[in-house]
């Protein structure tokens, strides 16, 4: 039986839903209003801050200082490319494990996952000096495969639940069915795991999008994604908090409106297998 | 041709061995049923044939080239599986055109053999139709259909039945049977059921622990089963077994009668053993009664369906002097 809720306990649960949410969201809807204000208006108190006039001059002085469109095209091509990279390499290797598990597959998954523990800066100076002997450093090449070694673990550890999830006798029907192993993992596997490829996609993008570890320390000029243009803002100018916000907003804002429109199928892949 | 042969086949599953050397001979065109209790190594067995389980050692002939080492496509041979392992993202028309599709078939004779299978299994209408959207019978009649468009060697059969209903399992039982008649392929059909081993096979086989305990023909089976094992499992209800002072008066560890090849009656005559009704079941045409014969134990007797015993009721039961089996300690069946 359900449990009986009163009016009055549900309004105080759904008040309480609100704050927790609005605390949690607040710094994203403090950096949106600061964008919106002039330099000097948004060093002020909060109460002040508000009552300020509206204004978009950041964006206009963001945009006449650094070309934005430069590193969201990077950050497109950085985060799509190590998701496709990623899933190419991560399909197979899950089909393995999941399919035609060894003595070592729980082993294997357990490293993937420990290289996930290791801070990543422990190896940013063997990262960069290959880089450097390779001609990768400032290259959306070298950024690509990197984000994508970095990501591989969880792409892998995705997927691999997923596959779980697929009856192994339907891929042993193919096989009867003459399929090569090609075209069951193209023709039954790929179409079948659908939803919890796309989720593992989105979420993967997301990931790479928002990576700055990396991004920060191999780029310069020419392949700086999003992240670098934010952290443009911080250091060398001070602390310019209008300019500074409008150079999120921009940057945070094409990867809140994918999320926002994938959510559903974001949530069902996360939870892709928890309710039968 | 289907024919398939079996040489010293072994499978083992780390230190479990699960067939141990097992010879086999299946002719072109037989249907042959693996019926064994679960965890008899029927459904390995069956895997080994198609490919999908590598033998530990041993030779598989299929239409006598080597097929040991072929991967399951190269083999020739399809298989129905008992969750029925349907493509869920794909048509029933695009699900039994897949086989032909690998097969590199063109596309004018794909649809002509997926048209015809459809219309043999009654499934024509349902051809725009996801699996989802189907019953349990039509599922399997997908299955089937997915197997025959291949014309395959040999048809290989896992539990196909075992996830329907009472009276569609009868009724596919039919069809099954029908079909090899029509086809005249080689079937080889797992099954626990010894009734569906009964009503379909040509030839049985009846496996305990990977090893086969006989080979042949349902009646031959019946009626002369090298073993207690095979005695107790083919035939239902099960065959009575007694031991003690009565198998002694037949010079045998244990004797063996069916309930089917007993007389009761509610007086006594010469050689009957006297009895106590105890539960009666009651089937319209027949009646098994389980009686309480003493020291001979609690025995299953089958009688006419108007037979009025109750329960407490004295009567008397005769076996058939010419269907006792006789049986040594260790189970094997003693000659007439």
């Amino acid at each position: 039986m359900a449990r009986a809720v009163t009016p009055r306990r549900k309004a105080l649960n759904t008040a309480i839903a609100w704050i927790i949410g609005l605390l949690i969201f607040f710094p994203i809807i403090w950096v949106f209003v600061l964008s919106f204000k002039a330099e000097g208006d948004a060093i002020k108190a909060p109460l002040e801050v508000l009552s300020s006039p509206w204004t978009l001059e950041s964006y206009s002085v963001v945009q006449e200082r650094s070309d934005y469109f430069k590193h969201f095209w990077n950050s497109v091509i950085l985060s799509v490319g190590s998701t496709f990279l990623g899933l190419l390499v991560a399909v197979p290797a899950a089909w393995a494990m999941a399919f035609v598990p060894g003595k070592r597959t729980k082993d294997i998954l357990m490293w993937m996952l420990s290289t996930k523990m290791l801070p990543a800066v422990g190896v940013l100076y063997p990262i960069y000096l290959l880089f450097i002997q390779l001609g990768l450093l400032d290259s959306r090449l070298g950024l690509v495969v990197v984000l994508m070694l970095i990501n591989l673990p969880i792409i892998i550890w995705m997927l691999y639940t997923y596959f779980r999830e697929i009856p192994g006798e339907i891929l042993e029907a193919a096989r009867m069915d003459g399929a090569t192993l090609r075209s069951e993992i193209l023709y039954i596997l790929t179409p079948m795991a659908v939803p919890g490829i796309a989720s593992t996609l989105l979420l993967n993008v997301i990931l790479a999008w928002n990576e700055a570890f990396w991004t920060l320390n191999l780029t310069a000029a020419n392949a700086s994604p999003l992240t670098a243009f934010i952290a443009s803002y911080s250091s060398p100018e001070g602390l310019f908090y209008a300019k500074l916000s409008a150079a999120s907003v921009m940057a945070i804002a094409p990867i809140l409106i994918m999320g926002w429109f994938s959510q559903k199928q974001l949530v069902r892949g996360l939870t892709f297998g928890a309710v039968k | 041709m289907g024919r398939i042969t079996l040489k010293q086949v072994t499978k083992t599953f780390g230190d479990v061995n699960v067939i141990p050397p097992l010879d086999l001979e299946i002719n072109d065109g037989e249907f042959v049923v693996f019926v064994g209790p679960s965890g008899c190594g029927k459904s390995t067995l069956l895997r080994l044939i198609a490919g999908l389980e590598d033998v530990t050692s041993g030779v598989i002939e299929i239409d006598g080239t080597d097929a040991t080492h072929l991967p399951p496509a190269k083999r020739g041979l399809a298989m129905v599986f008992q969750s029925y392992a349907l493509y869920p993202h794909m048509s029933v028309r695009k699900n039994i055109a897949f086989p032909l599709k690998m097969a590199g078939i063109d596309q004018q004779a794909i649809e002509e053999k997926v048209t015809s299978a459809a219309k043999v299994l009654n499934l024509t209408d349902y051809l725009e139709r996801r699996p989802g959207q189907l019953s349990g019978g039509q599922r399997q009649r997908v299955a089937i259909g997915r197997a025959i468009v291949r014309e395959p060697e040999a048809f290989l059969f896992d539990e196909p039945l075992s996830n329907l209903d009472a009276a569609l399992r009868v009724n596919m039982r039919l069809e099954i049977s029908q079909l090899h008649q029509d086809l005249a392929t080689t079937m080889i059909y797992v099954t626990h059921d010894q009734v569906e081993a009964m009503t379909m096979a040509d030839k049985i086989v009846v496996l305990q622990a990977g090893i086969i305990e006989q080979v042949g023909s349902p009646l031959e089976l019946y009626n002369s089963p090298a073993n207690q094992f095979v005695a107790g499992f083919i035939g239902s209800p099960k065959m009575n077994f007694i031991g003690g002072k009565t198998a002694a008066e037949h010079k045998a560890e244990t004797i063996g009668v069916r309930p089917e090849h007993f007389i009761l009656s509610d007086k006594k005559s010469a050689g009957a053993w006297e009895a106590r009704i105890g539960v009666a079941e009651h089937l319209g045409s027949d009646t098994f009664f389980h009686v309480d014969a003493g020291d001979k134990g609690i025995l299953t007797v089958r009688a006419i369906g108007e037979m009025g015993l109750r329960h407490g009721d004295k009567c008397w039961i005769t076996p058939d002097k010419n269907r006792i089996h006789r049986f040594t300690a260790d189970g094997k069946t003693i000659g007439k």
